[in-house]
């Protein structure tokens, strides 16, 4: 099956688009879709239909949740090291006092 | 590791499709059916690309192949010069790169177009002219309509060969080649296939390469241990039965394999890898590590080699395995079932 | 490595970079070891599967996470009397239309690729309007098999309501997804603690479907795209989650997911079908979680049309062994291959009995098949 792949939309006659992905070209339906698709527009194929227009700025926004995705960790990890030095350094003040 | 395949006892297409269902037919009915008898040099049971049979101090090197590709003629090619180039091919990847001659039998269904035939002969005799290959001897038959689809053609090829190569010499740190861009005549045939109505510049790589592995083996000579060419199964199957019969474990970063940005937007399209798609103009080489970078230079140096690649290393572990580098992690890449679509070549 | 295209080849890379992969794979080591206990969290998905397999996902998972592969492939699914259906219509001499995943699932005696073998008319298509094509063209009889989840339900409904020739007839095998989470969250003693949902669905279905479910199971939702990105930030959005234990839904394919998703799609889903039970090869009944033609639809189901001789079909009772396949188990990551009597006996992906060995992506296939879960991290 033609399962979920995003391409370009070229020209449009009716209710069929001519989609490039990436070099080859195939006509996907525009029946289900439930935006207006012009020339120049991404869309998901499945199955020979498209299934949704996908709008430049929500690349850009998948972009920056996969930043804010990482730097978050990052974050946790900064304040995990903080902590795992305060209880080493406490663990440590601990041993000399006996 | 290899389970026994057990056979139907009807038998459908998987088992001419060049994957695990044709070997294991091979092996328990027609080898054992034949009784592989030991040939001096590489006979059936070493189920090569060809055969070898000593004479004096030099090789004979025989191969046979029928062709069945549809349509017959497709972008890139046609029936003819898969035909041509499958044989020259099959003999070059022994180690043979000069043929020294070609039979040509075909088999037409009732009805078929003189002009197609004709068209199909000049492609026969320019593929030849290619690779310095002459037809010495041929067959012709008729069936009536419906009793075969169009035509049928085989080829058998003989040439003399001073030193074999077979697919099985491969060691640990060996460096796996392949000599071109993987997966462009299995999807152009694919594309070629009205059902999938897919468009776009696809075109097969069918050609005669004995030429570029005599560039090849003049640059590598004796550090080439293994060769083998790609057809059904793709080089995923190349891979799979170089590694089983060396008794190594292949490792293949995948980003390194050359496939044309249009061959994988139609494979991820059609939710096919590449990897497993027949290749009808390319082969993969096996070389000792310090030979690998001058046999690379000499692959590039000639025209049908310029997209060459160092794919791969072998390793001693998971022997008979061939484990892929995706870049995002690693997995097995599994011995294919064979070619995806039936009638591939 | 590609050979140069003109076509924005920096949108591919984006989604597929091997750097930020790395970043979200130690993103995913940091937070499993917050959680420090082993995590097991289930996806819902075929595509998934191939994705995380295709890119080698596994080798680069933590240790203590497990990422189950639930009952989302289309393939597994589909039932032996279901099939049988497709597999005696065949025999009977009728033209079958079918998406190509389906051609070699065995039914209880065959598959249609058996049937295929023995001179039956199967027709592999990729789209239902080439099914009608088809149609169009045999002007004989043609019977469409329709599989697949409800993304692919939409491209069947859409035909429906466009209008199709008379000898054009569908056999609906398709199914519904978000049940079968239900019953997988409800299987007591289930150790799977999240879901990742599927993207291309709940682009269809929107990501609200699943906030019910949250609020009933406690357990959060990711809805998560196919790139080897999107699966990772997925997981790495999960895995917060359980670790904040905070049941909630989360969007990590915004460019494709809307809350409501698409109305015109599924507006035409549910004009076409209805839910009702059904079996599930591995799982048994899943209320709600077939899709048949509503009655409005009758005069074009395959199954009002032809009687269907199955029983020409059976020369032996359904086997017991379908009873002793702990498939369903499998799926809701309470036992693995190796626990199950049949696996590698009996139960073969030659001659598969349960949904898990069916599948290229099935857990049994992959296990059987690669001897356990390959250790290929650590190479040379």
């Amino acid at each position: 099956m033609c399962l979920g792949v995003p391409g370009k939309v070229i020209e449009i006659h009716g209710d069929i688009a001519t989609v490039d992905f990436w070099g080859v070209r195939r006509e996907v339906r525009l029946d289900i879709v439930d935006e207006p698709v012009a020339p120049g527009d991404y869309i998901l194929n499945h199955v020979g239909f498209a299934i949704r227009r996908i709008p430049e700025a929500d690349i850009g926004e998948t972009l920056a949740l996969y930043e804010q995705l990482i730097a978050e960790a990052a974050q946790d990890d900064l304040m995990a090291s903080d902590v795992r030095d305060e209880i080493a350094g406490t663990r440590e003040r601990a041993d000399d006092r006996r | 590791m290899r389970v026994r395949t057990m056979l139907d006892e009807r038998l459908g297409l998987k088992y001419g499709a060049g994957g695990r269902a044709m070997r294991a037919l091979i092996e328990q009915v027609c080898l054992s059916g034949l009784g592989a008898a030991p040939v001096d040099g590489i006979g059936l049971a070493a189920m090569d690309d060809g055969a070898a049979i000593r004479v004096g101090d030099r090789w004979l090197v025989v191969t046979t192949d029928s062709h069945v590709v549809h349509p017959i003629f497709f972008p890139g090619g046609d029936i003819g010069r898969l035909a041509v180039s499958g044989t020259v091919n099959d003999l070059a990847v022994m180690g043979a790169v000069d043929p020294l001659a070609l039979t040509c039998a075909i088999v037409m269904e009732e009805g078929f177009v003189r002009a197609d035939l004709e068209r199909v002969y000049l492609a026969i005799r320019q593929t030849c002219d290619e690779a310095g290959a002459v037809i010495v001897s041929g067959d012709t038959k008729v069936m009536g309509r419906g009793e075969i689809d169009g035509l049928i053609v085989n080829t058998t090829g003989v040439a003399w060969c001073h030193r074999v190569v077979p697919d099985s010499g491969l060691r640990p740190g060996d460096r796996i080649l392949v000599t071109g861009t993987v997966g462009d005549h299995g999807m152009a045939i694919m594309a070629a296939r009205h059902a999938l109505a897919l468009e776009g510049d696809l075109r097969s790589d069918v050609a005669p390469i004995n030429g570029l592995i005599r560039a090849a083996l003049d640059a590598g000579g004796e550090a080439i241990v293994a060769m083998k060419d790609p057809t059904r199964g793709g080089v995923s199957s190349a891979w799979h039965e170089m590694a089983e019969k060396s008794g190594v474990g292949v490792l293949i970063d995948e980003q390194a394999v050359p496939v044309r940005s249009q061959v994988r937007a139609a494979a991820d399209l059609l939710g096919i890898d590449p990897l497993v798609v027949a290749n009808e103009g390319k082969a993969v080489l096996g070389v000792r590590p310090d030979a690998a970078e001058a046999v690379l230079a000499a692959l590039k140096a000639h025209p049908l080699g310029q997209d060459a690649a160092i794919v791969g290393h072998c390793l001693a572990q998971h022997t008979g395995a061939v484990i892929l580098d995706t870049g995002f992690g690693r997995r097995l890449l599994a011995e294919p079932e064979g070619e995806p679509l039936p009638r591939i070549c | 490595m590609t050979a140069g295209n003109a076509a924005d080849p920096t949108r591919e890379l984006k989604f597929r970079d091997p750097g930020r992969a790395r970043a979200l794979v130690q993103a995913l080591g940091r937070i499993t070891t917050d959680i420090g206990r082993p995590v097991s969290v289930m996806h819902v998905c075929g595509s998934h599967e191939q994705a995380i397999a295709k890119y080698g996902l596994r080798s680069t998972f933590p240790r203590t996470l497990n990422v189950i592969m639930g009952p989302g492939c289309p393939v597994c699914i589909t039932d032996t009397p279901e099939v049988d259906e497709g597999v005696a219509l065949a025999r009977q001499g009728v033209h079958i239309a079918t998406y190509g995943d389906m051609l070699r699932v065995p039914g209880t005696v065959m598959s249609l690729a058996d049937a295929q073998t023995d001179g039956a008319k199967i027709h592999v298509i990729y789209s239902t309007d080439q099914v009608v094509h088809l149609a169009r063209t045999l002007q004989e009889p043609l019977v469409f098999f329709a599989t697949g989840f409800e993304t692919t339900a939409v491209a069947t409904a859409a035909v429906v309501l466009r209008g199709v020739p008379d000898n054009l007839s569908i056999l609906s095998a398709h199914k519904y997804i978000p049940p079968v989470m239900e019953i997988v969250a409800e299987m007591p003693d289930t150790k799977v603690e999240g879901f990742l949902a599927a993207g291309h669905a709940a682009t269809i279905t929107g990501w609200g479907v699943f906030e019910a479910f949250v609020e009933r199971h406690r357990r959060p939702v990711v809805v998560a795209g196919f790139e080897p990105l999107d699966i990772l930030a997925g997981l790495v959005r999960l895995l917060e989650l359980i670790r904040d234990d905070s049941p909630q839904v989360a969007n990590t394919f915004p460019r494709c997911v809307t809350r409501e998703g698409n109305r015109r799609a599924q507006d035409q889903l549910w004009r076409v079908f209805r839910p009702v039970g059904g079996r599930w090869r591995g799982i048994a009944h899943v209320p709600n979680g077939n899709l048949r033609l509503r009655d409005e639809w009758q005069h074009l189901d395959a199954r009002r049309r032809f009687a269907i001789d199955l029983a020409a079909l059976w020369d032996y009772a359904p086997s017991g062994l379908a009873q002793a396949c702990i498939c369903g188990d499998i799926m809701a990551g309470l036992s693995s291959p190796g626990d199950c009597q049949l696996f590698g006996k009996e139960c073969t992906p030659e001659k598969p009995v349960g949904a898990c060995m069916v599948s290229s992506e099935g857990t049994c296939k992959i296990w059987h098949q690669y001897g356990g879960i390959p250790d290929v991290g650590a190479l040379p």
